[in-house]
């Protein structure tokens, strides 16, 4: 079966309908690709709350500091059982959050600061365990520092469970408490004056997000695991302003990224699954960032381009409104150069103008019509009235 | 201290307390920042809070409300502890502690102040949304109820923040710099709606920084400087002295009239 992939996948012959009908009959290729779907749903639904409450950082904290409890879990256990190793990653990893939290609050250093030094001092910690483990002479040690960048290959139907169940439970937990994640993200002082536990909200949200990183780490990585956490996020608040609507695409964003990266790294022999899932998931921030129509780059530009002519239009126009008041005839012609008061775009300006019927052009004189006073002298009022 | 024979003076002594500081103190490190704040605020007075930067006057009125811990003293609404009577409390925190970029609506925002009547899990329905979008009127916001926060221009999202806490029905308001950074308009607008709240017996506590509005918006006053120097009736204790003392320089405050 394996050899069938790779075969499929070598010739990179493999069109999409090929890759769905394996996905659906290959039994390893299922399971990988379930497994990174369901992670990249989880983390990037969790992700939105840690970017919201600008803690973008802490994930990146946490899963460095899960490193050490892994080999630490190694070393009681002697077991390479991925869920064993969990366990290990989830203290450590809660560990640090705690240490964070407590730097935080007990001296007068910064969160980055914090975050900062218990991501480097966990993840020295870890490598000097790893580094450790590696040279005792135990046939069994080999494998650990696929933790560093994961490996996908090694997902099997009880680790996708596992997932499955902590995504559920996450799901029904947030659905529950919806409101008070929402207030407490927006405004925490306020949410304490109405009379919740900020605590009990804030230590429901921290643990979830420990333990969907604490879950990635085996596919994605140590390294890696905070860019699963924030870029379905950050993709997902360029579309959208509404914190639901957010979520809901972060989860999205995230499975996608999951689905894509599993097919790319599987068809192509040597890329591992997780920096490739990393990397679509970059390319959703990307597109997400200039496409987006209301916040997007491109959109902002052509925006700013188009109420800069408009603006160009209105001043001109105001400006021969002006001068037009002043003679008898509204459509007093003029020259140009009369006219040409701002950084020579005045005749692009006027032909553009004459095309709307607010000006028209006689010879090599340029006068208001009707239409054009009449439009001129509205503008005015409203601008005036607007800046009042 | 030296305020006590003037509030014992003043025709509202008959009123209940509605708000009664005892011995707080609060510090954040070695220093403290208030010092023994002793503090009776009658029902049904529209009071400002005025001292110095650094004076300790946002801390005053968070650590009133359980949002900073105090080292010693009690805070006691109505008679009863705080924790017991929040529901008669509402808090305008400063505009600029929050991040207005959060995905969220004006109408959404407002919403907010139902959450603690509310209670745990239950979601806001219909009753909560009328509630919400009659203080988004009150306020002169009803236009702007779908838009998105960030949209909203400085005063805009002040009245957004002032119709939340209308929205919550409180006995008691604390306002935390509700004129910073607003145009005239809107400052004229907030008043008048926190007069309308005096006038039907609510108890509104403002930190204020503008000092030559004081005898006009407020018929209440506190001197605060890490000690409370003075508090009662604007037109008992406004004066030169207390200024002076205060903030520490021979302050002339000149009331025009």
């Amino acid at each position: 079966m394996q050899f069938k992939i790779l075969k499929y996948i070598q010739n990179y012959k493999m069109d999409i309908t090929e890759y769905i009908e394996l996905v659906f009959t290959d039994y390893t290729l299922r399971t990988i690709t379930l497994g990174t779907a369901i992670l990249g749903a989880v983390t990037g639904m969790l992700g939105s709350f840690a970017v919201l409450r600008k803690q973008s950082l802490l994930g990146d904290a946490i899963s460095h500091a899960a490193l050490p409890g892994i080999a630490i879990a190694f070393l009681i256990t002697g077991t390479k059982d991925s869920n064993t190793l969990l366990i290990g990653a989830l203290i450590s990893g809660l560990i640090g959050t705690f240490w964070i939290r407590g730097i935080i609050t007990k001296t007068h250093l910064k969160s980055d600061t914090a975050l900062g030094l218990i991501l480097s001092l966990f993840f020295g910690f870890g490598m000097l365990l790893l580094t450790f483990i590696q040279k005792q002479p135990n046939a069994n040690q080999a494998g650990l520092d696929k933790y560093l960048f994961g490996q996908a290959a090694t997902l099997v139907e009880s680790d996708v469970w596992m997932m499955a169940i902590v995504t559920g439970l996450c799901l029904i937990v947030m659905l529950t408490f919806w409101k008070e994640f929402k207030i407490l993200l927006f405004d925490a002082d306020y949410t304490k004056t109405l009379g919740f536990n900020t605590k009990i909200i804030d230590i429901l949200i921290t643990s979830f997000i420990v333990l969907a990183i604490v879950l990635g780490l085996q596919t994605v990585g140590v390294v890696l695991m905070s860019a699963m956490l924030l870029a379905p996020a950050a993709a997902a608040r360029q579309w959208t302003n509404s914190l639901s609507v957010m979520v809901f695409l972060a989860a999205i964003f995230g499975a996608f990224s999951g689905v894509f990266g599993t097919a790319i790294s599987a068809s192509q022999n040597n890329l591992s699954t997780g920096p490739v899932i990393v990397l679509v998931a970059a390319v959703f921030v990307v597109f997400s960032f200039i496409f987006s129509p209301s916040r997007g780059l491109l959109f902002k530009q052509i925006r700013f381009i188009k109420n800069r002519r408009d603006l160009e239009l209105h001043k001109t126009l105001t400006f021969m409104h002006h001068i037009a008041k002043t003679h008898e005839d509204i459509s007093h012609p003029h020259a140009i150069k009369l006219l040409n008061n701002f950084q020579g775009y005045t005749k692009n300006t006027l032909r553009k103008l004459v095309e709307k019927d607010y000006v028209q052009l006689k010879g090599n004189m340029w006068s208001l019509t009707k239409v054009g006073f009449e439009t001129a002298a509205n503008l005015y009022t409203k601008q005036t009235t607007e800046d009042e | 201290m030296n305020s006590k024979p003037i509030e014992k003076n003043n025709t509202t002594s008959a009123k209940k307390i509605a708000v009664k500081v005892d011995d707080l103190t609060v510090a954040y490190n070695y220093k403290p920042v208030l010092w023994d704040i002793d503090l009776e605020i009658p029902e049904g007075v529209l009071m400002a809070i005025v001292g110095p930067n650094g004076a300790g006057k946002s801390t005053l009125i968070k650590s009133i409300l359980g949002i900073l811990k105090p080292i010693a003293g009690s805070v006691s609404i109505y008679d009863k502890p705080y924790e017991k009577q929040r529901q008669l409390v509402a808090y305008v925190p400063q505009k600029g502690s929050v991040d207005w970029d959060f995905p969220t609506t004006a109408l959404d925002v407002v919403k907010m102040g139902t959450y603690g009547s509310l209670g745990w899990i239950k979601r806001p329905g219909q009753k909560e949304k009328k509630a919400s979008l009659e203080a988004l009127e009150k306020v002169g916001m009803l236009a702007f109820k779908s838009r998105q926060i960030s949209q909203l221009s400085g005063g805009q999202q002040q009245r957004i923040f002032l119709a939340r806490a209308l929205v919550q029905n409180a006995s008691i308001y604390f306002m935390d710099e509700p004129f910073q950074g607003v145009d005239a308009t809107t400052e004229i607008a907030i008043i008048n709606i926190l007069k309308e709240l005096r006038k039907a017996g609510k108890t509104v506590i403002v930190v204020h920084h503008d000092l030559q509005t004081v005898p006009e918006y407020f018929d209440w006053v506190t001197f605060l400087n890490v000690k409370k120097i003075a508090t009662g009736p604007v037109k008992d204790i406004f004066n030169d002295d207390n200024l002076t003392k205060t903030y520490g320089i021979n302050y002339k405050v000149s009331i025009q009239e």
